[in-house]
């Protein structure tokens, strides 16, 4: 499936968002990817936050704070996002490997200084935020009500490789 | 510039370097159970890739959900069985010979010093205690680990967690780890190998070791790591003296991945533990931390003695030596499951499980079970379990639910008087 990494963006404001939040224990008794998709974040603590509302729906971009990801290694977390059309996160920082879960399967988790996740946020209050990833060119652009912003962000040369190749399985198979 | 245990394994075992920074390392070790490995196996057929790369160095187990409770974990089991019986993976444990990874690998003497290990499950650090690098990893990492036998990480930087002085009785590795993720945080070591050292270390076993490394990921850790030694040796022997003509000369073999004096830290922490009390978690975050005496009287309803941080031998003797010619409380439920079945024979023989059946709790046989909140002891909404697992997430134990994690001690104490309890305060 082609990634796509642009479209409306949700804002999660809170740190240390675990995978179990993400994703409960009690759906890793599925075997296909597309079985767990009901259920996205649906243990998320967050003042305001709908599991089932119409932001989370809409969103294709996650943009969130520290330590995304934390917890159990299950890669359904990043099934789950895939899943459900977000293939882009930007956060301050992750979990290593929810962050290495998210780039094996071909798909962004960038990393962001706090100033520029502030900023993210600030525009959150204007309205509906795009916000559309140039991978190559390292830079992310932000709309919202017709203004652009951009943020520059780096990229591991191996990740730019993951998310280009499809990810590590496409990667290692020609490799080794 | 010397190097870390970490360094050392790294260059030992690097197979390729695509781009600087990325090492791709051959592995000694990967580990599966029944929860991470359908996902990868499906995916394999699906590539039209089902092959292993080494049927030894592969090790399986179905210990998440087990014996199976419904039709989707039996399913997940028998992928699992069935991979494993289609490439005669030659260690594999299935009912009946069956427990919790994180303690039955370490038990079978398959994790050595020096040893590159992953598996699909974050507690993978445990296997640290050994002086080996093991790291949790997710379903993609296992798929190519299964079927190439490498993994890719980033340069390992190197936390050096230095314990000093000498724990008092009643104080266990579980209330020092605890103490030290409080002191981290829950992202303090992320991208970090944490390296335990120092007396306190040097005076542990190897169960409390594996507990200390075990919650390494809680602080965000890739790895929690520790000197291989005479303790290590030990707990080796029955597999190792083929290879060695006594101890000494494997210990003195094993001091070839000690780090060296002069290795470059990223952060060296030192903590003298002398004083250092029973420790607990309040909240959803591990990272949230303080003395059992500040919760002491908070009512549980269920208590959970078990899983792959504290359910190995020394934890239910711990455990037991509190509960011994007492009855836990009316209003709480206790649950013990012995880690593995050597564990669970070696409780028997010993008299722990008679004590712990004495006392009224309910034993159950080697599984994660409530650790994960998916079988055998799920919390209620509203409910509050008093666990010696390592994670405290909201939701973890069954949705709605509150997790207290503590050492066996005081899980056993707490049980008794069915209100949070520092052990050394039973009359
Ligand atoms: S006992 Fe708990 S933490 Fe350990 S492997 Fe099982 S589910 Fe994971």
């Amino acid at each position: 499936m082609e990634k796509i990494f642009k479209g409306a963006t949700i804002f999660l404001d809170r740190s240390d968002i675990n995978t179990d939040e993400i994703i409960p224990a009690k759906y890793l008794t599925e075997v296909t990817k597309e079985a767990l998709k009901p259920y996205l974040l649906e243990d998320l603590k967050l003042d305001g936050f709908d599991p089932k509302g119409e932001a989370l729906k809409n969103a294709r971009v996650v943009v969130s704070r520290q330590n995304f990801g934390c917890g159990s290694s299950r890669e359904h977390a990043p099934w789950v996002f895939e899943v459900n059309d977000v293939h882009t996160i930007i956060a301050e920082g992750y979990a290593r490997i929810f962050r290495q879960n998210m780039f094996n399967g071909g798909m962004l988790a960038i990393e962001l200084p706090k100033s520029d996740i502030d900023a993210l946020f600030e525009l959150s209050a204007q309205g509906i935020v795009n916000i559309d990833v140039d991978v190559d060119g390292q830079k992310i652009v932000a709309s919202v009500n017709g203004v652009d912003k951009s943020f520059a962000f780096e990229i591991s040369e191996f990740d730019k490789a993951l998310v280009k190749s499809g990810g590590w399985v496409e990667f290692a198979d020609e490799r080794y | 510039m010397g190097k870390t245990i970490a360094e050392k394994i790294f260059e030992s075992h690097l197979r390729d370097e695509p781009f600087s920074g990325t090492k791709v390392l051959d592995l000694d070790r990967v580990l599966c159970h029944e929860i991470t490995t359908p996902v990868a196996i499906a995916d394999l057929e699906w590539r039209g890739k089902d092959r292993v790369f080494d049927k030894d160095k592969i090790k399986a187990v179905i210990d998440h959900v087990t014996p199976s409770k419904d039709t989707k974990t039996a399913i997940q089991a028998k992928m699992l069985r069935d991979w494993a019986r289609r490439h005669e993976i030659t260690d594999f444990f299935d009912v009946g010979h069956n427990g919790v990874c994180h303690a039955l690998f370490p038990e079978k003497g398959y994790i050595r010093p020096g040893f590159t290990v992953i598996m699909g499950d974050s507690h993978t650090c445990t296997h640290g205690a050994f002086g080996a690098f093991a790291a949790g990893v997710g379903t993609t990492d296992l798929e190519v680990g299964i079927l190439k036998g490498v993994c890719a990480f980033r340069e390992p930087a190197t936390i050096r967690v230095n314990l000093t002085g000498a724990l008092s009785a009643g104080v266990y590795a579980k209330d020092v780890i605890l103490y030290v993720i409080g002191q981290l945080g829950v992202n303090g070591a992320t991208d970090r190998v944490i390296e335990f050292a120092g007396p306190v270390v040097d005076a542990m076993t190897m169960e409390s070791r594996m507990t200390l490394c075990n919650m390494a990921i809680e602080a965000g850790g890739t790895c929690g790591i520790c000197m291989p030694d005479e303790v290590t040796v030990d707990y080796l022997w029955p597999f190792i003296q083929e290879d060695y003509a006594d101890k000494a000369a494997a210990v003195a073999d094993y001091k070839k991945w000690h780090s060296d004096a002069d290795a470059n830290y990223d952060q060296v922490l030192d903590f003298n533990v002398s004083s250092l009390e029973p420790q607990l978690t309040y909240g959803y975050k591990p990272d949230c931390v303080k003395a059992v005496a500040e919760m002491a009287g908070t009512p549980v309803d269920q208590i959970y003695i078990g899983t792959c941080t504290n359910g190995r031998i020394e934890d239910l003797r711990e455990a037991a030596a509190v509960l011994k010619g007492r009855r836990i409380a009316d209003t709480v439920r206790g649950i013990v499951s012995p880690a593995t079945p050597k564990i669970f024979r070696e409780a028997l023989a010993e008299g722990i499980i008679q004590i712990f059946m004495d006392a009224g709790f309910c034993v159950t046989n080697p599984t994660c079970g409530a650790c994960l909140g998916m079988s055998n002891g799920v919390l209620a909404e509203g409910e509050v379990c008093a666990s010696t697992s390592n994670r405290n997430f909201n939701g973890r134990m069954g949705k709605g639910g509150m997790v207290h994690l503590m050492s066996p001690a005081t899980a056993a104490a707490t049980a008794v008087t069915g209100k949070i309890t520092d052990a050394r305060t039973l009359s």
